[in-house]
C-alpha cells in the first residue's frame, strides 16, 4: 500500500474480540484529531459491522472464521472496511431496513445498519453468497481547529 | 462491563459501567432476568452514568426488558445518559418506549406518581 496512514487487523470471529476491534480503529482515527463525537460515531459503527460479521457470517460453521478490519485515511476522511468470508447476505435490501433482524430470538434490535448509515457519511456493502461480505464506511472528519470543538449530540 | 443490581421500593435498579455490546449483552440479560423473576418488580430503572459505550446490542437488551415488564404494566427508565448514549437511543426509536430521567432519585420519584 502506498498510503502510509493505514492499518489492518485480523481477529477470530468471537464476540470477546469486538471491544478490541472498535478500540483499535478509534485509536487509529485519533491520529486525525477528530472530535469526541466523531470518535464515538466511528467506534459505534465499527462495533455494529464487526458484530454483524460475528453473529451472521459464520453462523453455520463450528468454529468461526476471521474478521479483517482495514482502515486508512484520505485527506480529511477515514475509511474503514470490515471484511468476512462467511455466508453472505441473501437479501441486502431487507438487511438494511431499520428494525429488521434475521435473529429475533436473540433479542437483536435490527438497528445495526441504520446506526452505521447515520453515524458514518457513506456506507457501501458488497456481499456474495457463500463467499462473504465487505462493509466499507467513510467518515468525513471535520477540523476541530476550524469549527471549535462541536457540542455533543443532536442539534435539538 | 460491570453490573450492580438491587431492588428498591418495587423497582429493579440496574447500574451499569464500562461497555455494553453484543458480548456483554447476553450476560446482562441473564443477570436482570434472574433478579426480576425473584420478585417480579414492576419497573426497571437503568443508571447509565458510568456506561461509556453502547451499541445496538444494548438497545436489543432494553427492548427485550421493555417487552418483559410491560406484560405486568411496568415501565423502563433510563437515567444519566451521556450524549453518545442519547444519540444511539434516539436513533433506535427507544424514546417511544422508555422514560428518561436526569438521575435515579428523579426516576424513583416520578415513577411512584405514575
Amino acid at each position: 500500500m502506498g498510503n502510509k496512514d493505514c492499518m489492518k487487523l485480523e481477529i477470530p470471529g468471537y464476540s470477546s474480540n469486538e471491544s478490541f476491534a472498535r478500540a483499535v480503529v478509534a485509536a487509529f482515527a485519533a491520529r486525525k484529531d477528530p472530535t469526541l463525537e466523531e470518535i464515538s460515531d466511528i467506534k459505534t459503527a465499527v462495533s455494529e459491522a464487526v458484530t454483524n460479521a460475528i453473529i451472521h457470517a459464520y453462523d453455520h460453521k463450528e468454529s468461526p472464521g476471521s474478521v479483517i478490519i482495514l482502515a486508512w485515511t484520505e485527506k480529511e476522511s477515514l475509511i474503514v472496511e470490515v471484511v468476512d468470508q462467511g455466508v453472505g447476505i441473501s437479501d441486502l435490501e431487507k438487511a438494511r431496513e431499520a428494525f429488521y433482524t434475521s435473529k429475533p430470538e436473540l433479542e437483536r434490535s435490527g438497528m445495526g445498519f441504520t446506526i452505521m448509515e447515520s453515524f458514518m457519511d457513506e456506507v457501501e456493502i458488497e456481499t456474495t453468497l457463500e463467499e462473504g461480505t465487505t462493509v466499507r464506511m467513510v467518515k468525513y472528519l471535520s477540523s476541530k481547529k476550524l469549527q471549535g470543538e462541536k457540542s455533543y449530540g443532536s442539534a435539538e | 462491563m460491570g453490573v450492580e443490581i438491587w431492588q428498591q421500593s418495587g423497582n429493579l435498579l440496574v447500574k451499569l459501567s464500562g461497555e455494553l455490546d453484543h458480548h456483554t449483552a447476553e450476560e446482562l440479560k441473564e443477570v436482570i432476568n434472574r433478579e426480576w423473576e425473584k420478585d417480579l418488580t414492576c419497573n426497571i430503572i437503568f443508571d447509565l452514568e458510568n456506561l461509556s459505550f453502547m451499541d445496538s446490542s444494548g438497545v436489543g437488551v432494553i427492548m427485550g426488558r421493555y417487552k418483559q415488564v410491560s406484560k405486568t404494566g411496568g415501565k423502563i427508565a433510563l437515567c444519566n445518559l451521556s450524549p453518545h448514549l442519547k444519540k444511539v437511543i434516539e436513533l433506535s426509536g427507544l424514546l417511544k418506549l422508555v422514560y428518561l430521567y436526569g438521575n435515579v432519585e428523579e426516576a424513583l420519584r416520578e415513577l411512584a406518581l405514575t
